[in-house]
């Protein structure tokens, strides 16, 4: 048994956590919340000179080619401080996509650019305010051209290109649905920063109009590659869920350990311990699956469809928890603007249905659990 | 990141899996139904193949393999312990009857015993010929076990015991017990405790059956009426009770890699039934609702599953577990009740039926009247939640207003 991280991996993290605790505190995420930027820029540029981009990407094509664990330490800590770059859009949702589905050609073109972060690149699905699926989802592919609205696309305002899910057939089947690279700085490519409620990450409507478009594996695999790329994006995401999580109940217990009322300090009540305990517990079962998530994506297991959905689940539960908590141990204060409780709450929103929600990933999970019960 | 065994671990699993093999029958999967020969066996029975079986056990020197070789255990390591209790939980064998006697009573009467004492009780209660019990809780003691009113009066070279105990396992067919008393009402109540092992078999002693609401009687009452105990058998100084229970509890916690929680009906049985149960709107594994419930036990169960992987992860590399091992018990209790309950409304107006006339023998039943017992044995939520918060995450211990008074100037309520 060694369900752990090697010693190389932690010293990573180890690293990972010194650098950003440096480089991003919570004035740097302020700065992108508050302000005009879209990202933090020189933060992104040190973390594109470290490599990190690029952790995942073998080295033929540019990158560091050490693995999806040294990812998930740097996932985590990445989610720990908040981080206000579009790391997940660029390495995780795009770079899985190409790794997965990209021909070596597109592999040669976009990985060492994603690996060095000249380039950003993002994933286009949602076509607003519902679950996408190959019923609701309208933008089409036609001849190598893409007309329709795409919205929100996490860091579209500033991306590259896009890989975007497209439909390439009548009908409502899943093989109606084919993926497509779009170079956003092409022509018939409009984008309009969107409002969302985490500021800290910008997020774009794009639209299309006979934009060209290069096909990204077979046409009509565009349902199937996309879950798969959303199956492995959630494994990294659930990282930096826990990350968020745990910085959450760091902070809601050095408040409370330093916060007098009625004589004593408020972490002595045991209506706040037994918050902060429950904290704990949720924390660990999510740390625990975002484990098994792990060696799901790192081995190709075939579990990790069901891993992904557990990794995923559990730490959107943890951290919405942790956030919300957090705000709820800090009292009135908690609810101002000044204090950092609220950077959490809206990051863990965010990233909550950035993949899809809670809910249909639920639904993911027990058709795995049926079709192994079948099997 | 891997599941799989070191060199030594594989070769000691295939040692214990081919023992296993020679002397046990695989299980069967009869589950919950009324083949399983559980539901079959009375206590009496079952206590005689479990005292054969540990017979064999400790020949083999597997009935604790962590103890040392003088004391008749194998002097491996905690790592070998659970690649043992993996491979045995795979064997339809007896267990239960002996945990807390090897896993708690008799640590402690090794540390402070003499040597020749606990040479007397080691090797019976390895084998299986004597059983022991935990004699702690009281009616008005129970997670402040240290408020217990039993006294222990001097009498010459012996002490005089009067008092109750409660929530006793297995007093009824113990053979001795280790017991916490008050010698000292006149100090705070932490320092008035001494420890005493005892006959459970001594004049004075008596054991009653507590019914529970459940309907089964797992628990006994144990009443000492001027039960005469001479000093020889006293388990550390007069006034240090409370360092001794320490001690035992410690062992407790010791004792991990064991069973993986309850035995009740759990996810997997819930899946069947969702499959099997015909919905208004067709089966409720198709119900979204039920589908999303589901999920979510599956994944709180996953998590621990994979919890208890990171604390064998460290076993295995011979460094100390984590604090993320504590979760275990307030994961798994709460589930239960939840998870019941749910199914039972699964089965909606049928789900008031228990026994054969109910999916599974009633096993969804039965966990829903079990559940609240495993809520609170054992340390209850509560505490079990203040124990992660004051020893996982630092934060303060509850102010304590009975921490200076002694202990017969307490306001005692009812």
């Amino acid at each position: 048994m060694n369900f752990d991280f090697s010693d190389d991996q932690k010293m990573l993290k180890d690293q990972a956590r010194k650098f950003l605790t440096e480089k991003c505190s919570t004035k740097v995420v302020r700065k992108i919340l508050e302000g005009d930027e879209p990202y933090d820029k020189a933060l992104w540029k040190q973390i594109a000179e470290m490599g990190w981009l690029g952790t995942a990407i073998p080295e033929e094509y540019g990158g560091l080619g050490l693995g999806h664990l040294e990812l998930c330490v740097i996932a985590e800590e990445l989610g720990r401080v908040v981080a206000p770059v579009p790391f997940a859009s660029s390495a995780y949702l795009a770079t899985e996509a190409l790794l997965i589905a990209g021909s070596d050609a597109q592999k040669k073109k976009y990985l060492p650019k994603l690996a060095s972060g000249e380039w950003i690149g993002t994933f286009a699905i949602a076509e607003g305010p519902q679950p996408p699926s190959p019923k609701t989802l309208k933008a089409s592919l036609k001849g190598g051209k893409l007309d329709g609205t795409k919205s929100p696309v996490p860091d579209g305002d500033v991306a590259d290109f896009a890989v975007v899910l497209a439909k390439t057939a009548e009908g409502q089947g899943e093989r109606t649905l084919s993926l497509a690279i779009v170079d956003l700085k092409g022509s018939g490519v409009s984008r309009r920063t969107v409002k969302t409620v985490d500021p800290s990450r910008s997020q774009a409507e794009l639209s299309f109009k006979g934009a060209t478009a290069e096909a990204l594996g077979p046409a009509g695999d565009g349902w199937d590659l996309a879950k798969r790329v959303l199956d492995r994006a959630a494994v990294l995401m659930a990282f930096e869920q826990v990350g968020g999580a745990d910085a959450c109940l760091v902070m809601a217990k050095d408040y409370a350990l330093n916060r007098y009322a009625f004589g004593r300090t408020i972490a002595s009540f045991q209506a706040i311990k037994h918050k902060l305990a429950d904290m704990y517990v949720m924390n660990e079962l999510a740390r625990s699956n975002a484990y098994f998530g792990a060696w799901a994506l790192s081995t190709n297991a075939s579990d990790l469809p069901e891993a992904a959905a557990g990794a995923r689940i559990s730490a959107t539960d943890a951290f919405h928890n942790a956030s919300k908590e957090n705000i709820q141990t800090h009292g009135g204060m908690g609810f101002t603007w000044e204090l950092d409780c609220h950077l959490y709450y809206r990051r863990s929103k965010m990233l909550s249905l950035a993949l899809g929600a809670s809910r249909v990933w639920k639904d993911r999970l027990v058709n795995h659990l049926e079709k192994k019960n079948v099997a | 990141m891997d599941f799989n065994d070191t060199a030594q671990e594989a070769a000691f699993r295939a040692e214990v899996r081919s023992w296993l093999e020679a002397n046990a029958k695989p299980k069967t999967a009869v589950g919950f139904s009324a083949e399983n020969p559980r539901f079959q066996r009375n206590e009496q029975e079952a206590l005689k193949i479990a005292k054969a079986w540990q017979a064999k056990k400790a020949e083999k020197r597997y009935a604790r393999i962590t103890w040392p070789k003088e004391n008749g255990g194998l002097g491996g390591t905690p790592m070998q312990q659970v690649v043992y209790n993996q491979e045995e939980s795979k064997f339809d064998v007896p267990s239960g009857f002996f945990e807390i006697g090897l896993g708690m009573c008799i640590p402690t009467v090794t540390h402070y015993a003499s040597k020749d004492v606990a040479a007397r009780y080691v090797k019976p209660a390895l084998y299986g010929e004597e059983i022991w019990c935990q004699l702690f809780s009281e009616p008005s003691a129970g997670s402040d076990v240290a408020g217990l009113r039993t006294r222990a009066e001097k009498d010459g070279d012996d002490w005089i015991i009067n008092g109750q105990k409660i929530w006793t396992s297995g007093a009824h067919y113990s053979d001795y017990g280790i017991l916490l008393t008050r010698t000292d009402p006149n100090v705070p109540k932490h320092k008035g405790l001494t420890m005493f092992y005892l006959s459970m078999k001594a004049p004075g002693v008596e054991v009653r059956p507590i019914k529970q609401m459940s309907g089964g009687a797992n628990f006994n009452e144990v009443f000492f009426t001027n039960v005469r105990i001479p000093d020889a058998q006293r388990l550390g100084n007069v006034g240090d009770g409370w360092s001794v229970a320490l001690t035992t509890l410690m062992h407790e916690r010791l004792a991990v890699g064991g069973g993986q929680g309850g035995s009740g009906a759990d996810i997997n049985e819930l899946l069947s039934l969702a499959r099997e149960t015909e919905l208004e709107d067709g089966p409720a594994i198709r119900n979204a609702s039920v589908r999303e419930r589901i999920a979510e036990w599956y994944v709180r169960g996953q998590g621990l599953k994979y919890t208890t992987y990171r604390t064998l992860t460290a076993l295995s590399q011979g460094r100390v577990p984590g604090p993320e091992a504590s979760i275990a018990k307030v994961v798994v209790a709460p589930k239960m009740q939840d998870l019941a309950s749910f199914a039972m409304d699964l089965e909606d107006m049928g789900g008031v039926m228990t026994g054969e006339d109910s999916p599974m023998m009633g096993a969804f039943q039965q966990s829903f009247m079990w559940a609240p017992g495993l809520r609170i044995a054992g340390g209850t939520d509560e505490i079990l939640k203040n124990i992660i918060a004051e020893r996982v995450l630092g934060l303060p211990a509850d102010i304590r207003v009975d921490k200076d008074i002694p202990y017969n100037k307490l306001p005692t309520g009812r």
